[in-house]
């Protein structure tokens, strides 16, 4: 037989990837469109403090020019809206100038924050997962459980996380376990949709092929199902990732947290630091963008080890 | 709906029988009761003296899809071993099986490959040689060549005469190509849509050795306008 073989296998094709979209020039639209948004943030931190300010000039009897009030509105302590460049230098003031076992170190909140991600991560997407099997092979659960599910995302975190805190409380669970589970309440959700439609997606000849081979139910699942949903699990898993970030830093308001990224924006809130609200709220969507990075690489790795085309 | 009604057949063993129709007259449906995919609403139906389901339960047969059905996250030797999985063969026999039957299909080489890494042609080799593996005596093959151009389809045309020969199983081979069901086949079943039935069942005079030139042959012209008659008999033109 004489067809040749595709071999599309070009490692070299794919590194080069980087260096050959900067000089397709598709870095200067990105850098453009972000150096626009700070220029925005700029105008309307003008805009939302200079009432204040003038109010402040006004009692001081001063009269300043454009631009010296202009620089005030972008340094004020406590503005409404604080500069880019106050968030960034108070972010990097906190992350990398203090001892990382300091109270006012964004990566001694931030850590504490992700121990509970993680930990109501696992939870969740075990629980999807779970959920997802047991739905997919009783035609029951998916009637009676599905409904359910879906009621739970309906409910505002807000309104659960205090009385989960306070309920787990009351039987000597404290710390990260009440965080945990709230995250996990935002996480497993997900998950199990995603599997659910993963363990559906085999083709009808793929199954055919199983039942010609009069294969168990279990040898369908593990040699089958399971492989053909891998690619639906880690799209899942990046959405419930994120949700299990905010499960853990709104987990942290009510239970009057002293250590977390959700902590750290209550507290800014108590004493109006609005610079350290900004910059917590940074370096939570810090931790957001290097968790879902994270899940990213790991799927593609397992997905490529599963005979994904390289793209 | 009523796909097919009054089918009458036997098929010997070691034959090579071809099923050839328009699309809606059932070959694949009858294919496919065969297979226990599919339950027949009334009749019998017997494979080696078993009914389709205990055949399917004693892996008595392959079956080979109009797609090469390739699990895309096995390589083609785990794609292979996927039936000698199931059915709990050892690992040293599974190796040796796999390359058995991947030579029979001239596949050697490719045993590392990814299904995507392989054209059209050599992916439905893949598919044959997984059916093949466990030596199952039927082979039930579904328009396997249909999606492929003509240049691959002659080619593997000769190629499964050639594996025919040598492993001597009983083959029922469903295709809508004329001359693809005269050239492979010891018998025609010539079949027609509305309801699905049988017209014609034609006995090949051709020899057992085929080149592929053999179709330019009168005999072959024959055969060939034989079906024609048949399928514009069960109104299969119109």
């Amino acid at each position: 037989m004489t067809e040749a073989a595709t071999n599309l296998a070009h490692p070299q094709a794919a590194s080069a990837g980087l260096f050959s979209r900067i000089a397709a020039g598709s870095v200067f639209p990105v850098v453009s469109i972000l150096a626009g948004l700070v220029i925005v943030w700029y105008v309307f931190a003008v805009i939302l403090n200079g009432p204040f300010q003038r109010d402040l000039d006004r009692r001081a009897g001063e009269t300043p020019g454009f631009v010296e009030f202009v620089g005030k509105t972008w340094s004020q302590p406590k503005p409404t809206l604080p500069a880019p460049h106050q968030v960034a230098a108070n972010f990097f003031e906190n992350t990398f100038l203090r001892k990382v076992t300091s109270n006012r170190s964004l990566v001694y909140h931030a850590w504490v924050t992700l121990s509970s991600t993680l930990l109501g991560f696992a939870f969740g997407t075990a629980l999807g997962i779970l959920i997802a099997v047991g739905i997919v092979h009783f035609t029951s659960l998916d009637r009676s459980l599905m409904p359910w599910i879906i009621a739970s995302q309906t409910i505002p975190i807000l309104a659960i996380a205090p009385m989960v805190v306070v309920v787990f409380a009351a039987i000597g669970i404290t710390g990260v376990i009440p965080k945990a589970l709230i995250s996990t309440y935002l996480s497993f959700f997900p998950v199990a949709v995603g599997m659910v439609k993963g363990l559906r997606s085999p083709e009808l000849m793929h199954l055919d092929l199983m039942h010609t081979y009069n294969a168990s139910a279990s040898q369908t699942f593990w040699k089958l199902r399971v492989p053909a949903s891998v690619p639906f699990l880690f799209a899942s898993m990046k959405v419930a990732v994120a949700a299990s970030l905010v499960g853990a830093i709104v987990a942290e308001l009510p239970t009057g947290a002293v250590a977390g990224i959700g902590a750290k924006l209550l507290s800014g809130s108590y004493y109006s630091q609005t610079i350290d609200i900004w910059a917590a709220l940074v370096a939570g969507s810090v931790v957001a963008i290097l968790l879902v990075t994270v899940v990213g690489i790991v799927g593609n790795i397992v997905e490529r080890s599963m005979g994904g085309r390289p793209a | 709906m009523q796909a097919l009604s009054d089918v009458d057949l036997t098929i010997k063993k070691g034959e090579f029988v071809s099923f050839i129709g328009p699309s809606g007259c059932g070959k694949t449906t009858f294919l496919r009761v065969i297979a226990d995919l599919e339950k027949p609403t009334s009749g019998t139906i017997s494979i080696n003296g078993m009914t389709p389901e205990q055949a399917r339960q004693a892996r008595a047969y392959g079956y080979v899809f109009q797609a090469a059905a390739l699990y895309p996250w096995r390589t083609i030797e785990r794609n292979i071993a996927l039936p000698l999985e199931i059915m709990g063969i050892s690992g040293v026999d599974q190796k040796a099986r796999i390359k058995r039957t991947m030579e029979l299909v001239n596949l050697s080489g490719f045993e590392k490959k990814f299904p995507w890494q392989l054209s059209g042609g050599m992916q439905q080799r893949a598919s044959i040689a997984r059916a093949l593996a466990f030596d199952a005596d039927l082979l039930l093959m579904d328009e396997p060549f249909g999606a492929l151009d003509e240049i691959v389809r002659d080619h593997l045309n000769e190629q499964l005469l050639e594996l025919w020969k040598r492993t001597n199983k009983t083959i029922c081979f469903v295709t809508h190509s004329i001359p693809e069901a005269v050239y492979l086949s010891t018998r025609i079943v010539v079949m027609s849509p509305r309801p699905g039935r049988v017209t014609d069942v034609i006995e090949s005079t051709l020899p057992h050795e085929r080149p592929l030139d053999i179709r330019e042959s009168p005999e072959f012209l024959a055969i060939a306008a034989r079906v024609r008659d048949g399928l514009r008999a069960g109104h299969s033109y119109d």
